[in-house]
């Protein structure tokens, strides 16, 4: 029965959409009719191939979805550090805004291409994937309803699809790191209802009487990133057959919505999942007992009261309204401590057990990536100083922050999250190399440090630079200037990524083998407690 | 693997086999989160925070961010304001006599230039890269003219924008277009790139026939050009349009026409001055 209403919606949702293909108002739109068309079409034949097939009988934990997830999670890194280290270089060298590329590859295109390919594609990915894995293990329970996970993962990645053909076609609401136009933010809302439902579900029938503090950072990133997902998308499209809709907020209203989005994107899906993220294969790969649990309890819910109202540290000295800013600029300094609670909670935890950071290139990695998570907590608080900010705004420095965040704490947990989980999920003894890891770990710690030290020395001479004025109060120099004299540093900042690029290549490199080659380990212990 | 610093056990929970120390907060932890919370309360008394009904909160300090950025501007105005009225007032020929006058417009201008003129001009004033169309003003090539009131003139109504009636005007034909043969064309290339001693393909002889039937109006006998049209001089070996044969071949064909804006629509009357003062001591005035 099941099997025949589904054929019935994909058939639908073809039909529909070859209807919409001959309609489409603009060529983002078409195309992505027409890969609904394919998508939908695929579904229905492997549908109805499958159909009077038995199930396979569930037994234990539902992997399928996280096997496909890390290995997607190593994927998306890998282009997102790819577009974004190309576009790192054509900053340099503005010659590569290549002519024959104009209007697909120019760098208003794959500017929004990288941000979301590493933040919702590669963080994305690991959030939904190392939550499924992690909410099974610390619950005991199979993932709630099997096909519902299934579509979570596969919807998502649908999202991600849409999103990133729909940057080169031009397809934009103008809106940073909430690009996609209306249609996909509705089927993004459909996503994450089911990821709360299916995440819900399985806490509902968790056999350990507690639910662990990683599924509370989890569970609040869910259900944040749905209210602000929601709020800031709202918009009416001008035509059911085109991509463009008009916003319901405007002027001030529409960049406060707008910020208090972004910098919860930040709070929410960077922070609060990754620390769900953190609080899991940390004292796993340490094999310690979590550092302070009163510390987890009030450092969760101070993180969560303050990070909402922080938003309004994005738009100091604009048209918003001082109050707001001045609110914006205390929240962000009280928010300090609460996250440092997860640094410390991080760190300790491997008191007792720091011989294994000379050891165990993993916990290296995770080790690096709270220490970088404190160095840009404390950094946002101090950004968000109204004083910092008029010299720190629209400079590189903001640019360096945001990535000893991404590449310092979420690049390298997630890094520790998959060298943790590939064995498990293909049941090996271990990694295929270890010394391929130090590898990863050194490339990659040195090119944030050249990257983030270069962000620092061009945004703060460009601040400098920009508000420089000469005894008479004229402006000292013209934005040219500061560009020109950004260029050495531009490259260096592009020789970091080269370098994370390449340990990320070789990390790819060292999963993919680690699948193929590694010895399988003798019985998996880890899948004997599964339930049901 | 006991350690003596966690002798407070753990809080009893396990899950996959995760524990969790009954550890304290951290002093230090908890003492800056308060004085960050006591300094928060104590920031937002002073400083406009709170929205009530109607407004928010002003705080004590009386503070405000367009305040303090009107604060800043009118000092300098203030200070200012003395010389920038002689200088709007002063004829654009005394400028250079009176020296207090002179280097308030130099500077001025400067920034001025630096902010609306680079674009076009180039920061150093070279013209962003030779044979773009955007001419060098530290040379002695000029289209409009160099002294100071000229360029003054050229700077208040601009060229070729349609926004200003006064604007500098003139019009070279495409000569692409059905004037002149593919033949007459290569040759009259050939003459003028060789008023600057270049060779090319074409016939000298033939084009210089060619250029004193169609050029010479505006480009004059002699190909040094006229400043009353903005016709340029052809002989300096300068190729506002590029000197290589296509590109010269390329202005023979469509007749390019640069524009500039009027920036009395922009800029008030001490700033053109002072824009035209410090480009005429950039090194080509007259």
């Amino acid at each position: 029965m099941w099997d025949y209403l589904k054929l019935v919606i994909f058939g639908l949702i073809a039909v529909l959409a070859a209807i919409a293909t001959t309609y489409a108002r603009d060529l983002a739109y078409l195309v992505h009719a027409i890969l609904v068309v394919a998508i939908a079409g695929g579904m229905f034949i492997f549908t109805l191939r499958r159909m009077g097939h038995e199930p396979a009988p569930k037994t234990g934990y539902l992997d399928g979805p996280i096997r496909w997830g890390v290995a997607l999670t190593a994927f998306w890194g890998v282009v997102g550090f790819l577009v974004g280290t190309y576009i790192a270089f054509m900053l340099a060298f503005p010659q590569m805004n290549f002519a024959w590329a104009e209007g697909m590859m120019n760098f208003g295109r794959l500017r929004p291409l990288h941000t979301s390919a590493v933040i919702f594609a590669f963080g994305g990915t690991a959030l939904i994937t190392s939550s499924f894995y992690v909410v099974q293990r610390t619950s005991g329970a199979r993932l709630w309803n099997d096909g519902l996970a299934w579509f979570v993962f596969w919807g998502y990645q649908i999202v991600i699809l849409l999103a990133a053909t729909g940057y080169v076609l031009g397809q934009t609401q103008g809106k940073e790191y909430a690009e996609p136009e209306w249609y996909i933010d509705l089927w993004l809302t459909i996503v994450w209802v089911a990821y709360l439902l299916v995440f819900l579900g399985t806490l509902m029938k968790r056999k350990e009487p507690h639910i662990y503090v990683a599924n509370w950072f989890y569970l609040s990133f869910i259900i944040t990133i749905a209210m602000l997902h929601v709020v800031n998308n709202l918009s009416l499209p001008v035509s059911i057959f085109g991509s463009k809709s008009v916003q319901v907020f405007s002027g001030v209203q529409d960049a406060m919505t707008q910020w208090w989005y972004g910098h919860n994107a930040v709070g929410f899906f960077l922070t609060a999942g990754f620390l769900g993220m953190m609080y899991y294969f940390i004292p796993k790969q340490a094999e310690r007992p979590v550092f302070s649990y009163k510390l987890s309890i009030i450092h969760f819910w101070a993180l969560i009261f303050l990070y909402i109202w922080a938003g309004p540290h994005h738009l100091h000295y604009t048209a918003l309204p001082d109050w707001a800013s001045t609110l914006g600029m205390v929240f962000s300094i009280v928010l300090w401590m609460p996250s440092w609670g997860g640094m410390i909670n991080g760190l300790m935890t491997l008191s007792g057990a720091w011989d294994k950071l000379r050891t165990d290139p993993i916990i290296r990695m995770m080790v690096i990536s709270v220490g970088f998570y404190g160095m840009s907590t404390f950094e946002g608080p101090m950004m968000s100083i109204k004083a910092v900010n008029s010299l720190s705004h629209y400079t590189d420095w903001t640019i360096g922050h945001v990535h000893s965040g991404a590449l310092g704490w979420n690049g390298m947990i997630t890094f520790g999250m998959l060298y943790f989980l590939f064995p498990k999920l293909w049941n090996k003894q271990g990694l295929y190399s270890l010394k391929l890891v130090s590898w990863h770990f050194w490339l990659a710690t040195i090119g944030i440090i050249l990257y983030a030290a270069a962000m620092w020395v061009s945004g703060i001479m460009e601040g400098l630079m920009w508000r420089e004025v000469d005894a008479q109060g004229f402006l000292v120099n013209s934005f040219a200037d500061t560009v020109a004299a950004k260029f050495p540093m531009y490259v260096v900042r592009g020789l970091g990524g080269v370098m994370y690029l390449t340990g990320a290549l070789i990390m790819a490199y060292n999963l993919w083998m680690t699948v193929r080659r590694a010895p399988l380990a003798e019985a998996s212990a880890a899948q004997a407690v599964a339930a049901e | 693997m006991s350690d003596k610093k966690h002798d407070v056990g753990t809080t009893g929970h396990e899950w996959d086999g995760i524990k969790e120390f009954n550890n304290p907060l951290p002093r230090w932890w908890v003492w800056t989160f308060y004085a960050t919370i006591v300094w928060g309360i104590g920031y937002t008394i002073a400083y406009p925070a709170w929205p009530l009904i109607n407004g928010a909160t002003p705080g004590v300090l009386g503070y405000s961010t367009r305040t303090e950025v009107a604060t800043e501007i009118d000092r300098f105005a203030e200070m200012n304001a003395e010389v920038k009225a002689e200088l709007a007032a002063m004829d654009v020929t005394e400028i250079a006599g009176n020296e207090a006058v002179q280097n308030y417009a130099i500077q001025s201008g400067r920034a001025t230039f630096a902010t609306y003129c680079s674009q076009c001009h180039g920061r150093g004033a070279d013209g962003v890269a030779e044979g773009n169309g955007y001419p060098n003003l530290l040379d002695d090539d000029w289209l409009w003219g160099g002294d100071i009131e000229a360029i003054t003139y050229t700077v208040t109504h601009g060229i070729r924008n349609g926004t200003d009636d006064d604007a500098r005007f003139s019009e070279m034909p495409a000569f692409g277009d059905d004037y002149l043969s593919d033949e007459e064309i290569t040759n009259v290339v050939a003459y003028v790139r060789s008023l600057s001693g270049l060779e090319s393909r074409g016939d000298v002889e033939a084009g210089s026939v060619v250029f004193a039937d169609n050029c010479t109006a505006c480009h004059g006998e002699n190909a040094q050009g006229d400043r009353e049209q903005g016709a340029p001089n052809l002989t300096d070996a300068i190729w506002l349009y590029g000197g290589d044969e296509a590109s010269v071949e390329h202005s023979v064909r469509v007749g390019p026409k640069g524009a500039m804006p009027n920036w009395n629509a922009r800029l008030d009357e001490a700033q053109i001055k002072a824009v035209a003062a410090y480009v005429h001591q950039l090194g080509g005035g007259e």
